[in-house]
C-alpha cells in the first residue's frame, strides 16, 4: 500500500526534530524504519521531502545521509546558510 | 614566484615518474597567464592554494579538508561531493573545493571536441584540474565553489548532453570495456548493456537509498580489462558455452614463426622461437590442451576461460560462437582492508535487449540488500553474513555445480528440512535396532 505523503512527512519531521539535539544526520534505513515501510516505498516519500527541501542530503562522497534542512553544524560551518 | 613555498612537494618532482605536482604548477602558471582571456568564475589562484594546502598537510601530517558536505544540484542526491578547507583564510582559493563526477561516455569513447568542451567549461567555472578517470570510471572535476554547481550542471546537461555520475549511497556510474566496438574478444555488447542499465536505473544512480555504494561493471570477455571481478558489486563478464574456434593452419603459422605470438607485443626483444608446448599448452591452468598428429586439441568442457591461449594466438584461436555473459557478485576493493573477489551467481545468460533476465536478478538482489543490508555494508559483506545460499533463495536461482569451486571446498549449500523426505526427525529406537551406540 502506498504511503500517505502528509502523514509520512509529519512522522519524519516529528521524529527527527525530537532527536535533533543529539543527532542531525540519519541513514536512509533510519527513515524507512520511522515510516515502517519497505525501502522502495520509503524512497518515494524521502525523495519528495528532499525535493520540497524539508530534508537535505549530506554526503561524504562514499556515504549519503539525510537530515532536516538547516539542522546541525554543517550549513553554518560551510557558510552555506 | 609561487604563492606558497612548497619544498616537500617539489621533492616529489625529482623522481623518474611524471609528477602531479609539475602538472599542478603548469596549470597554476596557465591560469595566472590566462591566455584565452577567460573571466574566471572561481579564484584565479585556486591551483596555487591547492599546492599550498597540500604542503601544509604534509608538514602537519594530517588533512586540512573537512569531511563531506551538503551541496548538490537540484533533483540529484549524488554526483557532487562537498569539499571544504579548514584553513580558508590561509587558502581562500580552496575554501570551497567541491568535486563533480561526470558520467563518462560508454567505454570512455569520446572525441577530442567533447573533451575540449568539458575542459573549457571547467577552466571557466572550476579549477581546471581533472582526474581522468576516477576508479568508477567517471570524468572527475576537482574543485569548484557552491554557486557554480548549478551553472555547470546546466551547461553539461543542456549544451553537451552529458549527465553527472553517481556518488554516495547510490548506484555508481556503470563502467564498461570498449567491447564489440573494437575488440574481437567481446562476447556481448558491453556498451549496449551498460547504456541500457544506466538509463533503466537513473533513479538509483541519482537518488541515494542504498545502504552503501553499489557498482556495476561490464567486461566483454574474461580478460576483464575493467577488472569488474575484483571491484564491482555486480560484474558482467562475457563468456561462451560452446567450443573455442581453432584455425589449425594459423596454429602452424605460429609454430613456424610466420605469425608472432601475442600480436607481437613482445617483439621488442628476441625471446627465441615460439614454443607452443612451453608457452601455451603447459601454461593451461586446467591442462585441457594437447597436440595430436600436428593438430592442437582442446577439451573444451575443462576450459575455465583463462584466455591465455587466445591471447597468445589470437589469429588461431577464437572465442566460441554461443556467446553471453556470467554474472558475479560481491566484489569490493576498499582502500584500507577487506578486498574481496566476486562469486559466480549466474554462469551463463544471453545478453539480449531488453535484458529482462538480467534485470530480474539485479532487482531481486537490490530488494534483499536494501532490506537486510546494514548501513555501510556492501553486497559482498551481506552475502558473507547471511550466506550464499540465502542469496540463491532471494534471486530464485537453484544451486548448481558452477557455484562450488571444488567438492567439500566451499560447502555453503545445505539441505533444508522441507527439502528432505521425512524431515530431520527420526525414530531413534528404529535407528538403534540397526546401529549400536
Amino acid at each position: 500500500m502506498a504511503l500517505d505523503y502528509e502523514e509520512s512527512k509529519t512522522k519524519i519531521v516529528e521524529k527527527l526534530t525530537k532527536k535533533a539535539k543529539t543527532k542531525s544526520k540519519f541513514y536512509f534505513s533510519d527513515l524507512a524504519k520511522i515510516l515502517e515501510a519497505k525501502p522502495r516505498e520509503a524512497k518515494k516519500v524521502v525523495n519528495k521531502l528532499v525535493e520540497e527541501q524539508v530534508l537535505e542530503l549530506w554526503s561524504s562522497g562514499s556515504t549519503s545521509m539525510y537530515g532536516l534542512k538547516g539542522i546541525g553544524k554543517q550549513a553554518s560551518a560551510e557558510q552555506e546558510d | 614566484m609561487a604563492k606558497h613555498e612548497t619544498p616537500m612537494l617539489d621533492q616529489l618532482e625529482s623522481g623518474p615518474w611524471p609528477s602531479f605536482v609539475s602538472d599542478l604548477k603548469q596549470e597554476a602558471a596557465n591560469r595566472a597567464a590566462n591566455p584565452n582571456n577567460l573571466e574566471y568564475q572561481i579564484p584565479v589562484d585556486v591551483v596555487e592554494d591547492i599546492l599550498g594546502v597540500l604542503e601544509l598537510s604534509f608538514k602537519h601530517g594530517r588533512t586540512h579538508w573537512k569531511h563531506g558536505g551538503i551541496v548538490g544540484v537540484f533533483g540529484y542526491g549524488g554526483g557532487v561531493i562537498g569539499r571544504y578547507c579548514d584553513q580558508p583564510e590561509m587558502f581562500p582559493g580552496v575554501a570551497h573545493f567541491h568535486t563533480m563526477r561526470v558520467n563518462q561516455p560508454g567505454a570512455k569513447f569520446y572525441k577530442t571536441d567533447f573533451l575540449r568542451n568539458l575542459c573549457d567549461l571547467w577552466d571557466l567555472r572550476g579549477s581546471g584540474i581533472t582526474n581522468m578517470h576516477g576508479s568508477t570510471g567517471d570524468i572527475i572535476f576537482l574543485g569548484t565553489r557552491t554557486e557554480q554547481l548549478e551553472e555547470i550542471f546546466y551547461d553539461l546537461t543542456h549544451k553537451y548532453n552529458q549527465d553527472l555520475g553517481g556518488s554516495g549511497s547510490n548506484l555508481r556510474t556503470p563502467a564498461d570495456c570498449i567491447g564489440q566496438a573494437r575488440c574481437e574478444y567481446a562476447c556481448y555488447d558491453t556498451q549496449g548493456l551498460c547504456y541500457h542499465l544506466t538509463q533503466e536505473y537513473q533513479d538509483e544512480l541519482h537518488r541515494p537509498a542504498f545502504p552503501y555504494k553499489f557498482k556495476f561493471k561490464f567486461d566483454g570477455c574474461p580478460n576483464c580489462c575493467v577488472a569488474s571481478i575484483a571491484r564491482a558489486d555486480m560484474s558482467f563478464i562475457g563468456t561462451w558455452r560452446d567450443n573455442i574456434g581453432i584455425d589449425q593452419e594459423a596454429v602452424q603459422a605460429y609454430i613456424g614463426g610466420e605469425l608472432n605470438p601475442n600480436a607481437n607485443d613482445h617483439g621488442d626483444r628476441d625471446w627465441g622461437a615460439f614454443d607452443i608446448q612451453k608457452e601455451v599448452i603447459d601454461l593451461c591452468p586446467t591442462e585441457c590442451m594437447w597436440m595430436e598428429d600436428g593438430k592442437l586439441m582442446i577439451d573444451d568442457k575443462e576450459c575455465n576461460r583463462c584466455m591465455h591461449c587466445i591471447n597468445v594466438m589470437p589469429r588461431a584461436l577464437r572465442i566460441g560462437q554461443d556467446r553471453g555473459l556470467s554474472i558475479l557478485v560481491g566484489a569490493k576493493a576498499p582502500i584500507l582492508d577487506g578486498a574481496q573477489m566476486g562469486s559466480l551467481l549466474v554462469p551463463f545468460v544471453k545478453a539480449e535487449d531488453p535484458y529482462d533476465e538480467i534485470k530480474e536478478v539485479i532487482e531481486n538482489l537490490w530488494d534483499w540488500w536494501m532490506e537486510e543490508g546494514k548501513n555501510r555494508e556492501r553486497l559482498g559483506e551481506l552475502i558473507k553474513r547471511q550466506g550464499f545460499q540465502k542469496m540463491l533463495e532471494v534471486t530464485g536461482i537453484k544451486p548448481m555445480v558452477q557455484h562450488v569451486q571444488e567438492p567439500r571446498h566451499n560447502p555453503y549449500i545445505f539441505w533444508k528440512e522441507d527439502e528432505v523426505e521425512g524431515g530431520f526427525d527420526r525414530d531413534i529406537n528404529e535407528f538403534r535396532k540397526h546401529h549400536q551406540r
